[in-house]
């Protein structure tokens, strides 16, 4: 009898260490069983075809979604934004360079403006839901290789072919590696962008990530970003920036974004002693949770940039070829395809109000070149109610714009070919062509600006332990030291009160010292 | 001072009245201690720890004072806190002139009568002035987290609040400074913090037996 309860028990341990990587789910279906996928598959869009056999709406969901048109009209500011047009400060823009920048596009094909955004097959199910081994190599249009291909074409280097009927038979649901591989590697590289998503969240320790901790709660994104119906939880440019509610009890009906900390932790989730009155607690009213809980992020090894210069891109070693310089940690800091970067790790983020609205400088907004121009700006008023202190990543650009029409400029960079600054390292003819695919016109002058970009933090929630420590904010000088809107006691005081006050304590002590002296010589003097 | 007079011993302070004032003693020294550290005057405990001691100080202080309350009212010892005119100005001119030449001490201490006219005064504006003050802006302090719930952000901000619980706090400081210093003009330097550490004070002889009637 005791034998067999210990033999559950071990089963039981095994069922769930088998199960915790991917969603802590098993599956009640086994792919690679069933006929539609036995293959073999000649291109991505076949493979849809056979998944939407038993999924029968699962493209018409996503079609509605982001991740499939890369076009959003944010409902709060008007603003038209979306991968789509948008202009960023990292590689810039995507129109023009599609067949590059589309392997990270949830698609097949679409390689210029005619992509036929209502082809259902053309949903790419394997982006999201391999379990290893897919991939969607650059300059093929977000096709994943299915014939030896040599790219770029008459280069002699080769892409090899991928099995699709075996990554088909082998699908699940969306892990921390299927959404990295765009998530992680926005910008060109692993954790460029973000600075708070990179590689080494698959494989988190808990000082990295609590939530994502290999050991540990081992949560995939979509533990938090939570779908329904394909359409996922979620959005830097439509944050949830306060929400001071309790936690959502298990399905409770409710609008609220599942993927911010409140939807489980609630706003006041410290447990604290009695006596302190709930001081602690007290701080969500003005701070965002990652503020004391993310002290810093690319803490996981891997580097993020912090500023990247175009300007200085397209210098060629004196035999005429484009060349990388390597700073002693082997980090790329020169590259004259794309100019200097400058690489951070353990970066402590920036801080400021924001109360989850987003606007953008987008192609067609005049800017003003004699400053630094915001690609993006995080509204909220100090001490808004609605508004939370948050930590952010700042990131410098220096890049194109029009010098006549004074608009940010998107260049052909990626795509093989006479006007793509990657293979001539002419900007006016690059310039022009990036021009002619977003449809804004260009004077043909042009020059670089500087321009900044702002990235929430909100990933790599540190242990509680290792969360930003009192003195760092309540202190002269501290994290916090320019923000405004907020009274915060060791960094904020009456000037007039403290002079006044030390001169009144000094007074004291000099009176009783006086008076002091005074008793002591009249009192030698008596004894004389 | 006078080296003539015969000097007796006389219980004044009781053991519950010593415990209560070296203690309230300790409390006050290291709130203001905790306190200046998280008005960020200087840094020494660090700022966590000087809230979790400020704060577990008030609490402590609070408690205190429950007991000392029901202690003065039980006890009738409150009396010796009601201010009296008499004398004022003789206290005054004694701490002023009379100290530095030898004169008699103007005021006459016995048990019952234990604190001198500015002793009381000086009681009386700390526990109606300073005491509010302190207090009133230090349970605001605390209870910052509550003052949506009650309604109370709608008038009150923290920096008023800590502005103020900075005003009280330099006048406590002013108050020990002074406080301290007083100690030392007893019939010896030492006699005063002595009597606070005995219950016993060595006062005059002859006057304790015709107690002095102040009203």
């Amino acid at each position: 009898m005791r034998h067999r309860a210990i033999h559950a028990l071990f089963a039981l341990a095994v069922l769930m260490a088998g199960t915790a990587g991917a969603s802590g789910k098993a599956s009640t279906a086994d792919h690679s069983k069933f006929e539609a996928l036995a293959g073999p598959f000649d291109s991505g869009p076949a493979v849809t075809r056979a998944c939407l056999k038993c999924h029968t709406e699962a493209s018409h969901q996503i079609m509605q979604t982001r991740h499939w048109t890369w076009d959003y009209a944010n409902p709060a500011t008007g603003q038209r934004l979306g991968k789509k047009t948008m202009v960023n400060a990292f590689c810039i823009g995507d129109q023009s360079n599609e067949p590059f920048c589309q392997s990270c596009h949830i698609g097949y094909g679409w390689k210029d403006k005619h992509f036929d955004f209502s082809d259902a097959n053309k949903v790419d199910c394997l982006a999201c839901h391999n379990t290893g081994e897919y991939t969607k190599p650059f300059g093929f249009a977000g096709n994943p290789v299915t014939v030896r291909s040599e790219y770029p074409p008459g280069s002699g280097k080769f892409v090899e072919p991928i099995d699709l009927a075996k990554i088909a038979q082998a699908v699940g649901p969306t892990r921390r590696d299927n959404c990295g591989a765009c998530h992680y590697n926005g910008g060109g590289g692993d954790g460029v962008k973000h600075g708070d998503l990179d590689s080494s969240l698959n494989t988190a320790t808990h000082e990295l990530d609590v939530h994502m901790d290999k050991d540990g709660l081992n949560f995939s994104c979509s533990d938090c970003h939570v779908s329904d119906q394909h359409a996922v939880a979620g959005s830097r440019i439509a944050m949830t920036a306060a929400d001071p509610h309790p936690a959502l009890l298990r399905g409770e009906k409710s609008e609220r974004n599942p993927a911010a900390c409140q939807a489980c932790h609630g706003d006041k989730p410290h447990k604290e002693n009695l006596l302190a009155a709930e001081r602690l607690n007290a701080h969500t009213d003005t701070l965002a949770c990652q503020t004391c809980h993310i002290p810093a992020f690319a803490r996981g090894g891997v580097s993020t940039k912090m500023a990247w210069d175009w300007s200085q891109a397209g210098q060629l070693s004196a035999e005429g070829k484009p060349f990388q310089k390597k700073d002693e940690h082997g980090h790329v800091i020169y590259d004259s395809k794309k100019g200097a970067f400058v690489h951070g790790q353990n970066v402590t983020p920036a801080y400021q109000w924001f109360d989850g609205r987003v606007t953008y400088t987008l192609q067609d907004d005049t800017i003003d070149p004699t400053t630094r121009v915001p690609i993006n700006v995080f509204h909220g008023a100090p001490g808004a109610p609605d508004a939370r202190i948050w930590p952010v990543k700042v990131f410098h650009g220096r890049q194109p714009y029009d010098t006549e029409r004074k608009t940010l400029l998107v260049p052909n960079v990626a795509v093989p070919g006479d006007t793509s600054f990657w293979y001539n390292f002419d900007w006016p003819k690059a310039l022009a062509a990036g021009a002619d695919a977003t449809g804004a016109p260009f004077s043909g002058k042009y020059d670089f600006v500087d321009t900044q970009m702002l990235w929430p933090i909100t990933h790599m929630v540190a242990p509680k332990e290792k969360a930003v420590a009192c003195h760092e904010c309540h202190a002269d000088g501290g994290r916090l030291a320019g923000i405004e809107g907020v009274y915060i006691p060791g960094r904020d005081r009456s000037p007039w009160l403290d002079r006044l006050g030390w001169l009144a304590a000094l007074a004291a002590l000099l009176g009783v010292s006086l008076h002091a002296i005074a008793r002591i010589l009249t009192h030698l003097r008596k004894e004389d | 001072m006078s080296h003539t007079t015969p000097m007796t011993r006389i219980y004044v302070f009781k053991r519950y009245e010593r415990f209560w004032h070296w203690s309230q003693a300790v409390l006050v020294i290291l709130m203001l201690v905790t306190g200046f550290e998280i008005h960020g005057s200087y840094h020494n405990l660090g700022f966590e720890r000087a809230v979790r001691l400020h704060t577990l100080s008030a609490w402590t202080l609070l408690a205190l004072w429950a007991f000392t309350i029901f202690w003065q009212f039980t006890t009738g010892e409150w009396r010796q806190y009601i201010p009296t005119a008499s004398k004022l100005v003789a206290m005054a001119r004694y701490y002023m002139f009379g100290i530095f030449v030898g004169a008699p001490h103007p005021y006459h201490k016995t048990a019952l009568k234990k604190h001198n006219p500015l002793q009381r005064l000086a009681y009386l504006v700390l526990l109606a002035l300073v005491s509010p003050i302190i207090w009133g802006s230090g349970l605001l302090y605390l209870f910052y987290a509550y003052w949506g719930g009650l309604g109370l952000d709608r008038w009150l901000s923290l920096e008023q609040v800590a502005t103020v619980h900075t005003a009280g706090a330099f006048m406590m400081l002013v108050f020990v400074i002074a406080h301290v210093y007083l100690t030392t003009t007893g019939h010896t330097v030492f006699a005063h913090i002595k009597a606070m550490i005995t219950g016993w004070d060595e006062v005059e002889e002859d006057l304790r037996a015709t107690p002095e009637k102040t009203h």
